[in-house]
């Protein structure tokens, strides 16, 4: 972008400025809390205690944050090819049924460390191939990625529902839902984790698609900067036009982009699925794929901040649904609230407070903002 | 006469259900003519509504629940203008922002004023914009073919149906015959143009961005107070990004947007009428595949079986005044 926007130090472009945006969200999250009538201190107060008071809490919070690392995961990577999925929801709702097939035939037959991998590859297939088509038309014919995913999101939720009352309901069962895998079909627990570090925990969802979520994070950093086809999805999402003249096909990595987000959500899907209920039921997403553009925004597209972002949505959900406990008039919608906000002032508005910021720098050290080297004393 | 009397219901729903398309879709041509893409159609529709039926409710006028509702979308729609305008933040962005705001908002509020489960309360005759039978319908009625869809299609819809149809010339005569519409289309193709004739862009988007508001909250009125009797969760569902869509599909103009938003009034209105009814050679359609009906055809026509759609040249650049 050629917009002259003020230079600042690396820390503060990635530190500063998005904490202060954050802030802001969280100031106006506050107001809304109020205007329901709430103390949103002792709002606060509950919320951070119900995700990190006990181990238990802890843990349920690192359960929702490996959700949002794939999903925030999966947005980021279209952002750095200039494209917005927003289909992440969709993507990931399909994705389970890559994890159902595998956990329905095999469950019985193989133990969970044969079945991981094979619901890993069978669930970034089905989200993958969810992302294909709107990837595909985006590329192809040039239509607005951000509504055919919106779309397609709102064509997974009505498959789903189809295939959830239909053929991947047990004989004789009301609830829309497959029926309940076998061990094979279950990850095991990482509370031994939260245990070393002196947490107590009776029981969890959390388990080892966390470190599936933490090594996806890491593969995602490789791709995007260490890798050729890495640097092509920057260069297409940095500047179409320079990516055409140097040689780079934009039909081809708009797919192939969009495949890899598609995948990344869709493995989302493992978490709820066999880590948790071990079954697939009716609206597992609960949010998470949007969720993730949220996360995406506030880690900036990197890996490293969207590991910490997503922790934060964990400790909003978590700690969220012990809020609504405690005043029934805060909601899980509250979170949605919020996600707005984040999207909001670190996404839309993430540049409102740096000429403040930059004025703040330039009265204490113009060096560090490169005023000085503006006026011809530096090189 | 069965036939006709199914194709008469039909119409009749058809007009009932491109309404909200119609409106938001109007909404969205200001905006996007101007040069701002605005995503964000669904959650100032959803805000509009919630507004519309949360004032109606309190005050029991429904012209109150309208200008709740126009007041509370063009705050939303300011939003989007001054995180895209102002501070030339990202368009997509912006607009996705304010859909997850309003679609949580209005459950919190709705749940903390009104303890409904995020509802409004029920509203009256008075709190609606009822039917209104258009004059000689009943005298015209025995009149074959014409009597019946006078009276059945044509009268017998709330106000707002007619004002959203009016609109549809209103919106062609300002963008193409007055000054203020030829100063938005050149600052949605070329705002460098129009700054350089000395007249303010980002005022001139900040009054597209107003006009969007003011529509989008026609579009929730006539959801909350015409076609329900009251706000409830979610119940734009999507009409927002299918507005958006027919607007691509009407490549930007007035009076293709009107037959684009009663083609997809259509097509739901045949969904909802072919749920559960046997088709020859098919069988019974799934009722979950009627109503994935919409967003699949939505996303049938995006793909451009209709020529390309050449979206305002300066759509969703922020403007960036030389120094």
């Amino acid at each position: 972008m050629s917009a002259p926007y003020a230079t600042l130090p690396r820390w503060a472009d990635y530190g500063l400025i998005p904490l202060i945006n954050l802030a802001v969200a969280f100031a106006v999250a506050g107001l809304v809390v109020l205007l329901v009538g709430e103390s949103p201190i002792r709002a606060a107060g509950i919320l951070i205690e119900g995700a990190f008071g006990r181990g238990q809490n802890i843990a349920y919070t690192l359960y929702y944050a490996t959700s949002f690392i794939f999903t925030g995961l999966a947005v980021a990577v279209a952002f750095h090819c200039g494209l917005f999925n927003i289909g992440g929801e969709g993507q990931a709702y399909v994705g389970g049924l890559g994890v159902a097939i595998v956990c329905l035939s095999l469950d019985g037959t193989f133990p969970w460390w044969v079945n991981f991998p094979l619901a890993i590859v069978c669930a970034a297939a089905f989200g993958a191939a969810w992302a294909f088509i709107p990837a595909l038309l985006q590329a192809k014919r040039g239509s607005h990625i951000v509504i055919t995913t919106i779309m397609f999101n709102f064509i997974a939720a009505s498959l789903m529902v189809y295939l959830l009352v239909g053929v991947l309901k047990p004989a004789g069962s009301m609830a829309p839902q497959t029926r309940t895998f076998l061990d094979g079909g279950q990850l095991p627990k990482l509370n031994w984790l939260i245990e070393l570090f002196g947490g107590t925990i009776r029981s969890s969802p959390f388990n080892i698609s966390f470190l599936l979520a933490l090594l996806a994070a890491f593969l995602v950093w490789v791709l995007i900067w260490r890798t050729r086809l890495g640097y092509e999805i920057r260069t297409q999402g940095h500047s179409p036009k320079a990516a055409r003249y140097a040689g780079i096909g934009e039909a081809r990595i708009i797919v192939i982009t969009m495949l890899i987000s598609g995948a990344l959500a869709g493995m989302m899907a493992l978490n709820p699925i066999m880590g948790d209920q071990h079954r697939v039921q009716l609206d597992f997403v609960t949010g998470a794929g949007f969720v993730g553009i949220a996360v995406a925004l506030m880690g900036r597209s990197h890996p490293a901040g969207i590991v910490p972002a997503a922790i934060l949505f964990g400790v909003l959900y978590q700690g969220g649904a012990e809020l609504a406990f405690e005043m029934p008039n805060i909601s899980r919608d509250m979170i949605v609230i919020i996600q707005g906000l984040v999207i909001l002032f670190a996404g839309a508005l993430e540049n409102m407070f740096r000429p403040q910021v930059q004025a703040l720098f330039a009265s204490i050290s113009p060096r560090s903002v490169g005023v000085t080297a503006a006026k011809g004393e530096g090189g | 006469m069965d036939m006709f009397a199914t194709i008469l219901t039909v119409l009749d729903s058809t007009i009932r259900l491109s309404i909200p398309l119609l409106l938001a879709c109007l909404a969205g041509l200001y905006s996007e003519r101007a040069g701002i893409f605005d995503i964000g159609l669904e959650g100032k529709m959803l805000a509009g509504a919630f507004a519309a039926g949360a004032a109606a409710a309190v005050t029991g006028s429904a012209w109150m629940g309208l200008g709740g509702a126009v007041l509370v979308a063009v705050f939303l729609a300011l939003v989007h203008g001054f995180a895209s305008i102002t501070h030339r933040g990202n368009q997509i962005v912006s607009g996705v922002a304010i859909n997850f705001i309003a679609a949580g908002a209005t459950v919190i509020l709705g749940q903390a004023w009104f303890s409904q489960g995020g509802r409004t309360p029920s509203l009256g005759a008075d709190g609606r914009f009822t039917a209104i039978t258009l004059p000689f319908a009943d005298a015209l009625r025995g009149v074959p073919v014409i009597g019946p869809l006078y009276y059945e299609v044509i009268s017998g819809h709330s106000l707002l149906v007619y004002v959203a149809f009016l609109m549809v010339p209103f919106t062609w005569w300002v963008l193409f015959r007055t000054r203020f519409g030829l100063r938005l289309r050149a600052v949605g193709e070329n705002p460098a143009a129009v700054d350089t004739a000395g007249i303010s862009v980002p005022w001139l988007r900040y009054r597209a961005v107003i006009c969007t508001g003011i529509l989008t909250g026609l579009a929730g009125t006539y959801l909350a107070l015409s076609m329900n009797a009251g706000f409830v969760k979610d119940m734009t569902a999507g009409r927002g990004y299918i507005a958006l869509a027919a607007l691509i599909f009407a490549k930007w103009k007035p009076v293709p947007a009107m037959f684009a938003c009663l083609l997809f009034g259509f097509l739901d209105a045949l969904s909802i009428r072919l749920q559960g009814v046997s088709l020859p050679a098919v069988g019974i359609v799934p009722v979950q595949f009627m109503q994935a009906l919409p967003y699949i055809l939505t996303v049938i026509l995006l793909a451009g079986f209709i020529g390309k759609a050449i979206p305002p040249k300066a759509g969703g650049q922020p403007y960036v005044k030389e120094r």
